[in-house]
């Protein structure tokens, strides 16, 4: 991550700018009031925002702010954490994924998830993508072949791995690897796709790659991702939300909240103070 | 402080002694571990070889000369005085030492032992006449004497130079008898009295449950009359072929010049260890290791090979892997994935980890008083009660030899998968969650297989373990000698209730039971050797297989 000491210059990173406006938006998840407990400790206090849908929503803040806890509150990843409570709740499509009765396993499909170092099963790349349908009993030779092919294409990897695909997927290169996950993730058709620092194992150039495709997905997918860095949540996304200490600081649009935020702490982070 | 002790320090700093102390302490182990194997392999293999056989006049003095002769099995050096403490005629006068030899000079019949301790020094004349023969025999051990004649139903057929070929050629002929009869005596025999056996449940089986009507008689009779004629049709032929067996004889003298006469059913192999040239003997040490490895063993286990033993130790080993790595498997799944992590848990893996350091022997102790005569007696009472009294799994048999090393490898497969289980990266198992995978689903198509090395790390140590085990086996089904192998050609093919013979279990009994102790020496550790191999072989097999797993699920370090 790059330690400026400017204020980031969005005009030079040639968006499209569009006039964004969070009010406009329809909500795909919409979190009331949540806090989030490990054990005696506050993780998340009291947070309130509605994550639009089709956009990219970018969450920013220091280490140990609760962005990534907040990120895996929305396909209830937490509930595989000891001790970890939840109060409040969260509505994906005007839903409660915290209700009883709640299918967990249904919910993370429609809510994919991206890890942030890229995680493959030790098996085939094809094995990889067709995963999640496998899970769902899906056995027609065909669907799963189209799937392949249009899971990784979307993923832009297809033309980098068509000739391998019954290969091991450990062979690939991390910036490869890391867009099968997201193959993967895809395959599934989820409605929600949340990426946790999904680049910050990558080179550069990888890193560029999965940016470029973040920006094509966004136009079927609801997408959050968690950056450490500044300048890629800039790039990519259309709001950012800025965490600090738990506590949800300032949430907007991008542009506005970059080049000019309307609290302090956003702009002391955001012009590299502390953080 | 001087440069001599500067130097010391800086040497200590340096890490080098303890590289050296590690260095040396590997060294040291792989010495001995080397050390153990060659002497167990030069002692064991050596008794194959057929030695040259000597002929000698031993005066002992004060006493009348004789000719003895046999083979130099051991030689030591004793101090003169102890063997005139033993009663032995020695001159007071010369060196303090004398050597002692171990002949084997065999001719049970004759001089009532067959190995003989004689003073080095007393024996006069020592040659090695090519035309000495040694005979290998059925009973009664070897015979060491020379050949005069060959004998066909009393009448003899050779005599003095043509006598040898002639043997040899009934010797061919005797073992294809020998073959023919033995293959008739198991298997058709075995199989008749197989069939009259579960006849014989049947019939008690229909009279306990009152269904033993006329008509069910009459069946039952003439299945009988069926196995019957079968059985008198075999017999005749057995009885003629036995005939045939001890038609011809032949006639011998001793090196001291006894005659006897041999018949040739007993003698399984004649030959002049005398006039053998070094590939002839290669030749004849390769079919004596063979027949070793691949025979039944004769004569209390003191001669013939250990067929049974080997294949008994791999089937229970093979057996005891089938039941311990489903229930070690299951058991550390659930410990580790399922189980509410807290004090229960703990104190429940102190307790796994405490079992891995039960003696055996208690588990063999457990093992007859559950398995056997709890559960077997139950399952006799429950499913056979035709076989009353007689017991069919109330009695120590394979499945409960299996069962009983089963739970006593079961703690090292609980840990070896639980270590498996955590070591694989939360990243793979919250992948597939993400993808709407159940925990099951995930434990199944991502977690299992890539815990399956450390499964078979597990069953390599299981494995290790029970293959070498022997005392709780005495308790719960191991025996010196098993008429029929566990596995064969009468239904129901695998016959879990019977006895085996077990490799570890062969060297307790030939080494400190078996009546001839020299004989039986070495055959200990030719025994030892062969369990240590069939144990490398099967722990290699398992390494081959988790090595090739290692590399299919090789951990994701980026």
């Amino acid at each position: 991550m790059q330690s400026n000491t400017h204020s980031i210059d969005i005009s030079a990173l040639g968006r499209d700018k569009r006039s964004l406006n969070l009010a406009d938006e329809q909500v795909a998840i919409e979190v009331p009031d949540l806090s989030l407990f490990y054990g005696q400790k506050q993780a998340l206090h009291n947070v309130s925002m509605n994550i639009p849908r089709q956009r990219v929503t970018a969450f920013i803040g220091p280490s140990g702010c609760g962005k990534s806890t907040l990120l895996r509150c929305f396909n209830r990843m937490n509930d595989l954490v000891d001790g970890c409570r939840i109060e409040g709740e969260i509505r994906l499509d005007g839903t409660n994924i915290y209700r009883k009765g709640e299918d967990v396993a249904d919910l993370r499909r429609r809510v994919g998830m991206v890890f942030q170092k890229p995680n493959p099963f030790p098996k085939s790349i094809y094995e990889n993508v067709v995963y999640g349908l496998r899970i769902q009993g899906i056995k027609g030779k065909r669907v799963l072949d189209e799937t392949v092919e249009w899971a990784l294409k979307g993923a832009a990897l297809w033309d980098e791995v068509k000739d391998r695909l019954h290969e091991s997927a450990l062979g690939l290169s991390g910036g490869q690897q890391q867009r099968l996950v997201i193959a993967r993730t895809i395959a599934v058709q989820p409605e929600v796709l949340l990426l946790d620092e999904p680049s910050s194992a990558l080179d550069p150039i990888s890193s560029l790659k999965v940016e470029e495709l973040i920006y094509e997905l966004k136009s079927k997918y609801t997408i959050v991702i968690v950056t450490h860095n500044m300048q890629q949540a800039a790039r990519v996304s259309d709001y950012t939300a800025f965490m600090y200490m738990g506590k949800l600081i300032e949430y907007g649009d991008t542009d506005t909240l970059f080049t000019n935020p309307a609290k302090k702490q956003t702009e002391d982070y955001i012009t590299g103070r502390y953080g | 402080m001087n440069v001599k002790q500067q130097n010391l320090k800086t040497w200590f700093k340096s890490g080098t002694p303890w590289v050296w102390m590690n260095a040396g302490a590997v060294a040291i182990a792989i010495l001995m571990t080397l050390g153990l194997l060659s002497v167990i392999a030069v002692r064991g293999l050596a008794h194959f070889w057929p030695a040259d056989v000597i002929v000698a006049d031993y005066q002992v003095p004060g006493s009348e000369a004789r000719v003895i002769a046999g083979e130099v099995v051991e030689a030591e050096e004793v101090p003169r005085a102890r063997l005139a403490a033993s009663g032995l005629p020695v001159d007071v006068e010369g060196g303090e030492f004398m050597t002692r030899e171990l002949l084997k000079v065999g001719n049970r019949e004759v001089y009532g032992a067959d190995f003989s301790w004689v003073v080095g020094e007393w024996l006069r004349d020592t040659r090695r006449p090519a035309e000495l023969m040694v005979v290998e025999r059925r009973e009664w051990g070897n015979f060491y004497g020379y050949l005069l004649n060959v004998k066909e139903q009393g009448q003899l057929v050779a005599e003095g130079e043509a006598a040898w070929a002639a043997l040899q050629q009934r010797i061919e002929r005797v073992d294809e008898l020998h073959e023919q009869i033995a293959e008739l005596e198991k298997v058709d025999i075995g199989r008749i009295n197989h069939g009259l056996e579960r006849l014989r449940l049947k019939t008690r089986k229909l009279e306990l449950e009152g269904r033993l009507d006329a008509a069910a008689q009459a069946d039952l009779d003439a299945e009988r009359a069926e196995w019957d004629a079968q059985y008198q049709a075999l017999e005749s032929q057995l009885v003629s072929l036995n005939q045939q067996f001890s038609r011809d004889s032949i006639g011998v003298r001793t090196a001291d010049g006894r005659e006897l006469e041999i018949n040739l059913g007993k003698v399984v192999r004649a030959y002049q260890p005398n006039a053998m040239s070094t590939a002839d003997k290669l030749g004849f040490y390769f079919a004596k290791l063979w027949e070793f490895v691949s025979d039944e063993p004769r004569e209390a286990n003191t001669e013939g090979g250990i067929f049974p033993a080997i294949f008994g130790t791999v089937l229970m080993t093979i057996i005891m892997a089938v039941i311990v790595t489903p229930f070690g498997v299951i058991a550390a799944v659930y410990l580790r994935e399922y189980a509410k992590q807290g004090a229960l848990t703990r104190v429940i893996r102190i307790a796994v980890n405490n079992l891995a350091g039960v003696p055996s022997i208690v588990y063999g102790v457990f093992g007859l008083g559950f398995f056997v005569y709890v559960l077997g007696g139950s399952l006799d009472r429950l499913f056979y009660p035709e076989a009353a009294p007689a017991p069919v799994f109330g009695t120590p048999g394979l499945m409960w030899a299996s069962l009983t090393l089963a739970i006593l490898t079961l703690p090292v497969v609980i840990v070896a998968t639980e270590e498996g289980l955590a070591r694989i990266p939360r990243m793979i198992r919250e992948g597939s969650l993400a993808l709407g995978a159940t925990k099951s689903e995930t434990l199944w198509k991502v977690v299992l297989p890539m815990a399956s090395p450390a499964m078979m790390t597990g069953l390599i140590l299981a494995v290790a373990r029970a293959a070498g085990e022997v005392a709780p086996l005495m308790l719960v089904g191991v025996v010196k000698l098993a008429p029929t192998l566990p596995l064969n050609g009468n239904y129901p093919y695998l016959h879990l209730d019977q006895k085996i013979m077990h490799l570890g279990f062969h060297i307790y009994d030939v080494g400190f039971q078996s009546p001839n102790v020299e004989a039986a020496r070495p055959l200990v550790y030719a025994t030892a050797l062969l369990l240590v191999l069939v144990i490398a072989i099967l722990n290699f097999s398992a390494v081959v297989i988790r090595n090739h797993l290692r590399e299919k699920y090789k951990a994701l370090d980026h």
